[in-house]
């Protein structure tokens, strides 16, 4: 499928800062299951953005601009055909062997309650793949969408606790699962072509675990599926902090506040939707 | 019986002779009344006070700044037993840099099975961002302090290998200006290997691991994570010797990969930062995003090349305590060379067999936390209560890979200077060593830690261990001799 994104990201800032550093990750690579068709990225500061790649392969940018600033745009829009390959994510670029997604991070690290959980969800499961799909039903089962209840710094644990969060909450619960069973499992940022075609408050997140003799699979525990050919796979890390596709700070100043919109469409009705929200 | 008496003292050797080193520094003592001992180390603690050499106690109710206790008799290395220890210490610290270099690169003691995998890269302190990037001069640690202790007079023993940030290096110098106001004549007595030239040599380490762009004349600062840090006086006291700047996270910015530092002239470059700050509060945007102790980019500029961190982000992997057990393959595997040097025998809980050995023996064993440091998160097994010790025991059962054990070592003694005269402690030693473009060196001697309770083990100081300055003398044991032979 081609799949046409556009993601404008704007921070502003009620007083301006003297300067600010960015980190992005909202480059797609190609793989097995994507290519990248075409794909830009615009700042609307004079700045130099330098491109490189991060400890997991992710295409990284970085830039610096001095203030005072009022706000900060960052757009990237390009072209993604996928193909569905069964969740499974093959041909992609892989730094590290599987067992550092075994990693624990302060975001994912399982407490008594997610242990106790996902040993119960897979007891009656043999085999990795099988304990893993168990553990993305009930995980979509028993949290409730609800993007009020958490915040980006919201850990597995607390969203456990409550039952509730969005994607990147439901990502990181799986993926402390998957770990608690010795499934090493990492995140994954990137975006989700919905049925309705509406704009997108955010970019989607899921996660990948490593199954013995397969490779990686993705899982999709906020939908409840395994990706097919709606994902686009943009960056994956340990956790949501070494994914975001935005990390910035910035010196002096304050106020800040973000809005973000993210189009995600079928290259065909990309610009017919477009031109009818002009 | 009292079991000290067949221990090994520095002084007094296993069977009470005075051994050679100590010969003078005995003489001395026994000659010496006992009030004028009183009376300098009153005078000592008068010094202390005044320099304001005091260090935080983390989780202690009372005073949140302590002056660390120090006691006036030294602790004696004669030459030889120095060259000895010199050289294992430069070679263990050559390994576990080849090791960092290797574990970021090539991964090849991975590949060869001597290191399991996942030790590595499960370990919280390996970085994940370093992988693959290459540190200037490939050199990774720029200063360790290795913990040495002894049981005999036949070798050392190393109990920790410290390659993130270690500290104490301030009480080194100040111990040995302390003593030489306080006795000038024990100076005049024995021929001690100067070590004031620490802060040199220290500054010609940073100096030599500059960016190639810095044309010989690096700018170097000390970063501290601030005031309310354990170090603080430490790291003020070590800016000010080395003559270089004293900054926090603040004081820097990063502008297109490249660091500078705020001052009243305006943005001035910075080449090498010998940080004092851990790993994980250097940069928000890419490790805490939390920290306002860091600076936003400076990782960024690292990998560049644009500036020299020391030590090299990530080294704490090589010197995680389940890691130290491999030491003296990762010795052999990178050199060649049999360890100088022992290892303390360690269970590593993570295996089988091994922590049903340690379950059986608690009582006997010391457990550590693979990840803590400071004697803190630490069981003494003889000296635990029944509560302590099945505290651990519940810990060990959860999360064995967390932890080591060794057998409880009959660390040497050194006599201390007491109200009622002197009595034999508990020591060890953390030498510093450097490493830099231009080489590994040593200054001879180091920070002694001395536990202060009578039978105790824990020398450190967040757990009210002292020191005593170390001496390095000449084998001909005095100056007299010496100047006898020339």
């Amino acid at each position: 499928m081609r799949i046409r994104i556009r993601h404008e990201t704007t921070y502003r800032y009620a007083e301006p800062p003297r300067t600010a550093v960015q980190h992005l990750r909202l480059t797609p690579r190609s793989h097995d299951g994507q290519h990248v068709v075409d794909w830009r990225i615009d700042v609307d500061r004079d700045c130099r953005l330098v491109q490189s790649e991060d400890a997991f392969g992710n295409t990284l940018h970085r830039f610096s601009v001095d203030g005072p600033l009022e706000s900060i745009s960052t757009v990237v829009e390009g072209e993604v055909t996928t193909f569905d390959m069964a969740g499974v994510v093959l041909g992609a670029v892989e730094r590290f062997p599987p067992v550092l997604f075994m990693r624990d991070t302060p975001l994912t690290t399982p407490n008594v309650a997610i242990c106790d959980f996902a040993r119960e969800t897979t007891s009656k499961e043999s085999g990795t793949l099988s304990k893993l799909h168990a553990l993305l039903g009930a995980i979509h089962e028993s949290l409730t969408f609800d993007a009020a209840a958490t915040h980006s710094g919201t850990t597995a644990a607390e969203c456990f606790e409550h039952r509730k969060g969005v994607c990147q909450d439901f990502s990181h619960l799986f993926i402390a699962c998957a770990r608690a069973i010795s499934a090493p499992a990492r995140y994954v940022s990137g975006y989700f072509l919905g049925s309705d075609g509406e704009d997108q408050v955010a970019g989607h997140a899921w996660a990948e675990a490593y199954v013995e003799d397969l490779g990686w699979v993705a899982f999709d525990p906020t939908h409840g599926v395994a990706p097919q050919e709606n994902h686009v796979r943009v960056a994956i890390a340990l956790d949501y902090l070494g994914a975001a596709p935005i990390r910035g700070a910035h010196s002096g100043g304050g106020g800040e506040t973000l809005e973000v919109k993210v189009r995600v469409a079928p290259a065909a009705a990309f610009s017919q939707s477009q031109s009818q929200s002009q | 019986m009292d079991s000290r008496i067949t221990q090994f003292d520095e002084l007094a050797g296993a069977d009470g002779r005075t051994r050679a080193p100590y010969r003078k520094l005995s003489q001395w003592l026994a000659e010496t009344p006992p009030e004028l001992l009183a009376s300098r180390r009153e005078q000592a603690e008068l010094l202390f006070r005044r320099i304001g050499i005091t260090f935080a106690v983390y989780g202690a109710q009372d005073a949140t700044e302590r002056l660390i206790p120090f006691d006036i008799l030294p602790r004696i290395l004669s030459r030889s037993e120095w060259t000895t220890l010199e050289k294992g210490l430069i070679q263990r610290v050559t390994a576990l840099n080849a090791f960092l270099a290797d574990i970021y690169g090539a991964g090849e003691i991975l590949r060869a099975g001597i290191v399991p995998a996942d030790l590595v890269y499960r370990n919280p302190a390996y970085c994940p961002d370093m992988a693959g990037r290459r540190v200037p001069f490939d050199i990774y640690v720029h200063i360790a302090g290795v913990d040495i202790v002894r049981t005999d007079d036949q070798g050392f023993f190393v109990l920790e290998d410290n390659a993130r940030t270690p500290s104490g290096v301030s009480y080194m110098l100040e111990n040995r200006e302390v003593m030489m106001r306080l006795f000038p004549e024990l100076f005049a007595l024995h021929r001690v290997a100067p070590i004031e030239n620490y802060p040199d040599e220290l500054l010609g380490t940073l100096r030599s691991v500059a960016p190639q762009r810095a044309n010989g004349d690096p700018t170097v600062v000390l970063m501290t994570p601030g005031q309310y840090n354990s170090a603080f006086y430490e790291h003020s006291f070590l800016a000010d010797k080395l003559g270089v700047e004293l900054v926090e996270g603040r004081d820097l910015f990063v502008r297109d990969d490249v660091v500078y530092m705020r001052t009243t002239e305006g943005p001035r470059r910075v080449d090498v930062i010998y940080r004092r700050i851990d790993d994980d509060f250097l940069d928000p945007l890419c490790f805490r995003p939390d920290s306002a102790l860091g600076v936003a980019g400076l990782m960024g500029a690292y990998q560049a090349g644009n500036v020299t961190l020391a030590n090299a982000v990530g080294a704490g992997a090589a010197d995680d305590k389940a890691m130290y057990t491999y030491m003296p393959d990762i010795i052999k595997f990178y050199l060649g060379e049999a360890p100088l040097l022992q290892n303390v025998p360690t269970f590593r809980c993570r295996e089988q067999e091994a922590l049903a050995y340690v379950l059986d023996h608690l009582d006997e064993l010391v457990v550590k936390e693979v990840n803590g440091s400071g004697g803190y998160g630490m069981l003494v097994g003889p000296h635990a209560t029944r509560a302590q010790i099945e505290e651990f025991r519940a810990k060990l059962k959860a999360h064995p890979q967390n932890f080591i054990a060794q057998p409880t070592l009959a660390l040497s003694t050194c006599p201390i200077a007491m109200g009622s005269g002197v009595a034999p402690r508990h020591v060890d030693l953390r030498p510093f060593v450097l490493q830099g473009a231009n080489g590994a060196r040593v200054v001879p001697g180091g920070l002694t830690r001395v536990a202060m309770t009578e039978k105790s083990l824990v020398v450190n100081s967040s757990q009210g261990g002292g020191t005593k300055d170390t001496w390095v003398i000449d084998d001909a044991w005095s100056a007299e001799e010496a100047m006898g032979q020339a």
